[in-house]
């Protein structure tokens, strides 16, 4: 009775692995293939690789938009771990009720939908001639609640022992922040930085909106634009697809327990 | 002492001062002018207060009210299926002594690392007419004849549940694992002992005892299935006939497809407001109760 439960459990486990991963499969053999075979379902490498790779050169500015991507990316992730574990070390180690007060209003952040604030932030941005920049896609989320959150439960397990030797040895509270806190909360900044990362990177509503020129779009917005013409090449698009998600693919597999870490940070 | 206290207090609004005025700036001051617009109507910069007539507009247009249907149709059928999905892959994967747990828990929980626009257009390949998941349908004889996913209206919500089932089930199914991971396994023991079953004790033991995160993720999954955009523009771009069009999507085309109108766009988007309040209201109302 036990055994037949086990292959039970094991048959419907694999059935879910062979459905989260056939997409990933499908998107590789896609790669290899043109867009008729594509459409009609052909499951089986071909020989369209270059084809599709050379198409994709010829169409889009690849370089550029992955370059766009990842700056906005690498800047977005850093000015975020510096702003919202600042916060985080503010409102958890000085805490105050008026502190606290902000705090509970800040949070009422998330609950706000991106939609309600895309149009008043398509004006601001735009009435101080800054669309179509990086800065444009970085801005409205550089600091956000959750981030916020998410430093002040870590911080909870930070030893404050710590702060009170350095304070012994003569450091500012800025240089305790610099020089103590930072280095001793580095996988906290680790699990961070991988979330709001993918965050940037896969990010796709807002610089929608805010990048219009071809020479600035992200690689989502490459996607997006090939896939929606009249006649998509899903050869090519399968090759912008692949190079989309492999960036964030090998974080997470090269660091898989940061990141799960980094999702559970909000629960703890 | 006392001097000295202060003093660091006041070092800690330094921390906090400019983190907290960028959230205002960049969440608040756009909330207040979504409020203020909802009012207004008007083209180009020339905006001009018009009193409630875009509330008026919004009981009787018949593409917001398809756009509300539509998102409520994806939040009542597919977040209960997909947090239910999450939960029992999470008991699974927690059963002392299975083997490949590694495996399966990377494997269910890496659709969660993919960008949405990406996702969405690989569905969009793989929902083709004649395209590889009619072929797999038709050669194990589920179907007899191809189903046109994307140019039906039903199904093409179909397929879209499908995808955001996809991508969102590992992410919840990680949340109740580590939930699980907490609870204390002499509690299972116990109930063995009693003679509950496997299934009961998933009912009476882990159900209840993860009410909390349960919670958490429901009204997480129900803001972002209110917030839905990327998928269903990139899967149907709303079609077909706007059938699988979302709110967010409508409050787009308002404001950058259709001649931009941004007051009236600011007050559809007052409509997700609302409803995100409501809903973790009584989520939290009726999550929050049998404590």
């Amino acid at each position: 009775m036990r055994k037949v439960s086990a292959a039970a459990i094991h048959l419907f486990l694999i059935m879910a692995s062979v459905v989260s991963l056939f997409p990933f499969v499908w998107m590789l053999i896609g790669m290899t293939n043109s867009s008729s075979d594509i459409v009609k379902g052909k499951f089986s490498f071909g020989s369209e690789l270059s084809t599709n790779i050379n198409k994709l050169l010829d169409m889009t500015d690849l370089g550029g938009a992955f370059w766009n991507s990842a700056v906005i990316a690498v800047i977005g992730t850093v000015c975020t771990l510096i702003l919202s574990s600042m916060a985080g070390f503010g409102f958890e180690i000085y805490r105050t009720k008026g502190k606290d007060r902000l705090f509970g209003i800040l949070m009422l952040s998330m609950m706000m939908p991106f939609a309600a604030v895309m149009v008043p932030l398509f004006r601001m941005f735009s009435s101080m001639g800054m669309l179509n920049t990086p800065t444009a896609v970085i801005l409205p989320t550089i600091t956000t609640a959750f981030m916020i959150f998410f430093f002040m439960q870590n911080t909870k397990s930070f030893p404050r022992e710590l702060l009170q030797a350095g304070r012994v040895d003569g450091l500012g509270e800025w240089r305790l922040f610099t020089h103590v806190y930072m280095p001793t909360m580095k996988p906290t900044y680790a699990a961070a930085a991988i979330i709001t990362f993918m965050n940037y990177w896969n990010s796709f509503l807002w610089p929608l909106i805010a990048l219009q020129t071809p020479d600035k779009k992200t690689l989502p917005l490459i996607v997006s634009s090939l896939a929606s013409s009249y006649n998509p090449d899903y050869g090519m698009i399968m090759v912008a697809i692949v190079i989309t998600t492999l960036p964030t693919v090998l974080i997470f597999f090269l660091l898989q327990k940061q990141f799960v870490q980094g999702m559970l940070g909000s629960v703890k | 002492m006392g001097s000295k206290w202060n003093k660091s207090n006041l070092m800690g609004w330094q921390f906090v001062l400019l983190p907290s005025a960028l959230i205002l700036l960049f969440s608040f001051y756009p909330m207040i002018q979504s409020l203020l617009l909802s009012f207004q109507s008007g083209k180009g910069n020339v905006y001009h207060y018009v009193g409630l007539s875009n509330y008026a507009r919004l009981f009787s247009d018949p593409m917001f009210k398809q756009a509300v249907l539509n998102t409520l149709l994806y939040l009542i059928v597919q977040v209960p299926i997909m947090l239910m999905l999450g939960l029992v892959i999470a008991y699974f994967l927690n059963m002392p002594g299975l083997k490949f747990k590694g495996f399966y828990r990377t494997a269910i929980f890496l659709p969660c690392v993919t960008s949405l626009v990406s996702y969405a257009v690989l569905f969009k390949s793989i929902f083709a007419v004649d395209g590889i998941l009619n072929r797999m349908l038709m050669s194990i004889h589920i179907i007899h004849e191809p189903i046109a996913w994307l140019m039906d209206p039903v199904w093409a919500k179909v397929a879209i549940i499908a995808a955001i089932t996809w991508r969102w089930t590992g992410y919840n199914m990680i949340f109740y694992l580590a939930a699980m991971q907490n609870i204390d396994p002499s509690v299972y023991e116990a109930a063995s002992i009693d003679g509950a079953s496997k299934t009961r004790q998933f009912f009476s033991i882990t159900v209840p005892m993860l009410k909390p995160i349960i919670l958490f993720t429901a009204i997480i999954s129900t803001n972002g299935t209110l917030q839905l955009f990327d998928e269903v523009v990139n899967i149907t771009n709303g079609g077909p006939g706007n059938s699988t069009m979302t709110i967010s999507q409508y409050i787009y085309n308002l404001s950058f497809m259709y001649t931009p109108n941004f007051g009236y766009a600011a007050t559809v988007s007052y409509a997700i407001v609302i409803m995100v309040a409501v809903l973790a209201f009584l989520q939290l109302k009726v999550g929050g109760e049998k404590k």
